[in-house]
């Protein structure tokens, strides 16, 4: 409240005391709504992300913290001694290419199994009417009730070789011999898939319910079959929502530890598991970092390249 | 006899032998318990300029969405030149629709957008894109061709969307509500264009309005709607001078209704007397009709006389006080109070630019009219 800092403090004082010298430093209302988020982003996203860019350039040491200060000031001298050999040594070792391989790969398969199977379930959520509408926004967001931990785990129930479905098949005589599920790449495509589907649907049901009507309509009164509408009206117009969608499963799919950890095998090599294990089992701070920065870039400059695409596309 | 046959050829509905090119046959559509569109039939020939007018929610749209396919109906045929139309998709029906909000393809520039229901068909990308051209440029927009619908007036956009509905020269052209967003000059230039392509390209054209002169304007012949029936389809003159009920009498145009009950009933006028302006009305022709029934009189304003004197010779005459004076231009509209309280409207052209000792403000003046000037009507 201004009367409790000025007593008597005018509106017009207010604005001269406050916004005016705010103004004068070029920072109009519009540059202080947006200051928040950046404020925001440069606290949780840059420093922390610039301390890990800095132990990456570090040395591994048996200490606390496990790596060597990146200089020294001997009074007069600043000494930088910058290691760039945990990046090398990401080059070297097959291991790291392979695990990226895999990870993007796995990542971009997942999504792309995402949206098969997340277009048709918010195309009907779209279309139907509006109570049974939010019926089903409701079911589709309903397992983020739940422990994302304990579902990954109840996969586990299903998949193992006396699991409910293979005991179901057993049963019912399809197959006698159990199905090896658990601990293969399917069972981690079902599980990334499984987990991320509510973040495909969710753009892409705000993209479609948004569609006209009379758009779809004009499409076939102009001649073009259901399949014809599909792929030059509405799929192009839900192409913003496709590729949220994609990249709200893509980005967090790349470096997904707990999935390929619980439903994957021993040569499922996701990033995310040699991170950890840089981390936890090696002690190898530096070079889990520089693992960190390698997959940070590996997902931002397709991102870019994306945003810089569309912009381009959307100029036009 | 040479005449007769011209007047079918211009006026097929005339012709008893000529088959309608689309056939309404008692179509009813139901949305749950609302009934949209009741048992309407109306049978519509090639190269007409049909114009369906109506209030706002008399079905107007839901008819045309009908023969567009959009909507099935509950009952009755839809024929579209000889074929019922039952079970048709829109992309089967030689049919094209312009939508009451364009609906453009808002990611497709103007030239994809008319090209769009080309390209659907089969026809080839050179073909195509002549055509496009070839039409784009009788709606005035080449230079627009690479703009996007949202870079675009609202004139502009509506000329795209009637561009679209006609490169595929359909059969048979819906149009509803086309000119509803555009000014009154850009309206009416629009209107000849639109009787122009229809004269060229022969098209059957459907329009619906809620605008009575534009259908008036427009159309070979009227269907007049009122709470999802057809009372009346007719010429636009014979919409306007021979209404059959009050609705539409009141719906199209301007018009004076006094109730009258019969007084007299000869072979060759009846006489109608009329409380509402306290004497009796004089109609110059037969009516079928039984004494003492009520009926309504209804008469224009523009066929009303207003003289200072008492006219001499008329029938119909009532003397008033000139309550009010509307100066439109062209013409003014005044609205007189008669002695028996009733007011009634009637209109005089401005026939010079200044007229010394015209009738104006609480001047008492006589109102007539010839006893062929209004139409009677029983309902
Ligand atoms: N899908 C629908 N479900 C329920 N009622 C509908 C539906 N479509 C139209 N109606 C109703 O049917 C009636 C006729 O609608 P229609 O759109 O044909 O009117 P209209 O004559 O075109 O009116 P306007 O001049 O306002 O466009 C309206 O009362 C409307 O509420
Ligand atoms: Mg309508």
């Amino acid at each position: 409240m201004p009367r409790a800092q000025a007593p008597g403090m005018s509106a017009p004082a207010l604005w001269r005391w406050t916004a005016a010298p705010l103004a004068r430093l070029g920072l109009s209302g519009r540059t202080l709504v947006i200051l928040v988020p950046v404020i925001w982003l440069l606290v949780f996203f840059l420093i922390p992300f610039l301390v890990v860019a800095k132990i990456s350039l570090s040395e591994p040491m048996i200490a606390q913290p496990p790596y060597a200060p990146l200089g020294t000031w001997d009074g007069l001298r600043l000494t930088l001694d910058l290691n760039f050999g945990n990046y090398a040594f990401l080059l070297d070792d097959p291991l790291y290419l392979n695990a990226y391989v895999f990870s993007i790969q796995t990542a971009f398969v997942s999504a792309a199994l995402a949206l098969l199977i997340g277009y048709p379930m918010a195309w009907y959520i779209a279309r139907s009417p509006e109570p049974r509408r939010t019926l089903l926004l409701l079911l589709v967001i309903l397992p983020f009730w739940t422990s994302f931990l304990l579902r990954v785990y109840a996969w586990q129930g299903f998949l193992r070789s006396n699991g409910v479905i293979n005991n179901f098949l057993i049963a019912t005589g399809i197959i006698d011999t159990p199905l090896v599920m658990l601990q293969t790449n399917f069972a981690v495509y079902l599980g990334i898939v499984y987990t991320y589907l509510p973040f495909m649907i969710l753009p892409l049901y705000a993209t479609l319910v948004k569609l006209d009507d009379s758009l779809l309509e004009a499409s076939a009164d102009l001649g073009a079959r259901p399949v014809a509408t599909f792929f030059h009206v509405t799929l192009p117009l839900s192409m913003p929502g496709v590729i949220a969608g994609f990249m709200l499963v893509f980005v967090p799919a790349i470096g997904e530890f707990v999935i390929p950890e619980l439903l994957g095998g021993p040569n499922t090599l996701m990033i995310g598991k040699v991170l950890w294990g840089e981390f936890f089992s090696n002690r190898d701070w530096p070079v889990a970092s520089a693992v960190a920065i390698v997959m940070l870039v590996v997902v931002v400059v397709p991102f870019m390249l994306l945003r810089n695409a569309q912009a381009r596309a959307e100029a036009e | 006899m040479t005449s007769q046959v011209a007047a079918t050829l211009q006026k097929p509905w005339l012709d008893q032998a000529e088959n309608p090119f689309v056939r309404i046959h008692r179509v009813t559509k139901k949305f749950g318990d609302f009934i949209a569109v009741h048992d309407v039939s109306i049978d519509i020939y090639k190269g007409e300029l049909f114009c369906l007018l109506g209030g706002s929610g008399c079905g107007k749209s839901t008819l045309l969405r009908m023969l567009a396919g959009f909507e099935e109906p509950s009952g009755g045929r839809i024929e579209i030149d000889g074929q019922d139309m039952a079970g048709f998709a829109p992309y089967d029906r030689p049919t094209n629709m312009m939508f009451q909000s364009y609906a453009l393809f808002p990611h497709m520039s103007v030239e994809r957008n008319v090209a769009y229901g080309l390209l659907r068909e089969g026809v080839s990308r050179a073909e195509a894109r002549d055509r496009t051209a070839e039409m784009l440029k009788m709606v005035q927009l080449e230079r627009f061709a690479g703009r996007k619908p949202h870079q675009l007036s609202g004139g502009q956009r509506q000329r795209v969307a009637l561009a679209r509905s006609l490169v595929k020269r359909p059969k048979l052209l819906l149009l509803d509500e086309p000119l509803g967003a555009l000014d009154k000059k850009l309206r009416e230039e629009t209107q000849f264009e639109l009787i122009r392509i229809q004269e060229s390209l022969g098209v059957t054209f459907i329009i619906v309005t809620h605008d009575q002169e534009e259908a008036m304007t427009l159309a070979s012949r009227i269907g007049v709607m009122n709470d999802g029936e057809i009372v009346q389809v007719g010429e636009p003159v014979e919409i306007y001078e021979y209404p059959k009920s009050r609705f539409v009498a009141d719906f199209v145009g301007s018009v004076n209704i006094l109730e009258g009950r019969v007084t007299e009933d000869e072979a060759n006028f009846i006489r109608l007397g009329c409380p509402d302006i306290g004497a009796e009305i004089h109609v110059g022709h037969g009516f079928s009709c039984t004494l003492n029934q009520t009926l309504w009189y209804a008469i224009r304003p523009e066929k009303i006389r207003l003289t200072r004197e008492r006219p001499e010779g008329r029938h119909n005459n009532a003397k008033g006080v000139v309550e009010e004076v509307a100066y439109l231009g062209n013409l003014s509209i005044y609205r007189v109070r008669l002695d028996s309280g009733r007011v009634i409207r009637a209109t005089k052209a401005n026939l010079s630019r200044h007229e010394d000792g015209a009738i104006t403000w609480d001047d008492p003046v006589w109102v007539s009219w010839d006893d062929t000037a209004g139409v009677v009507l029983s309902a």
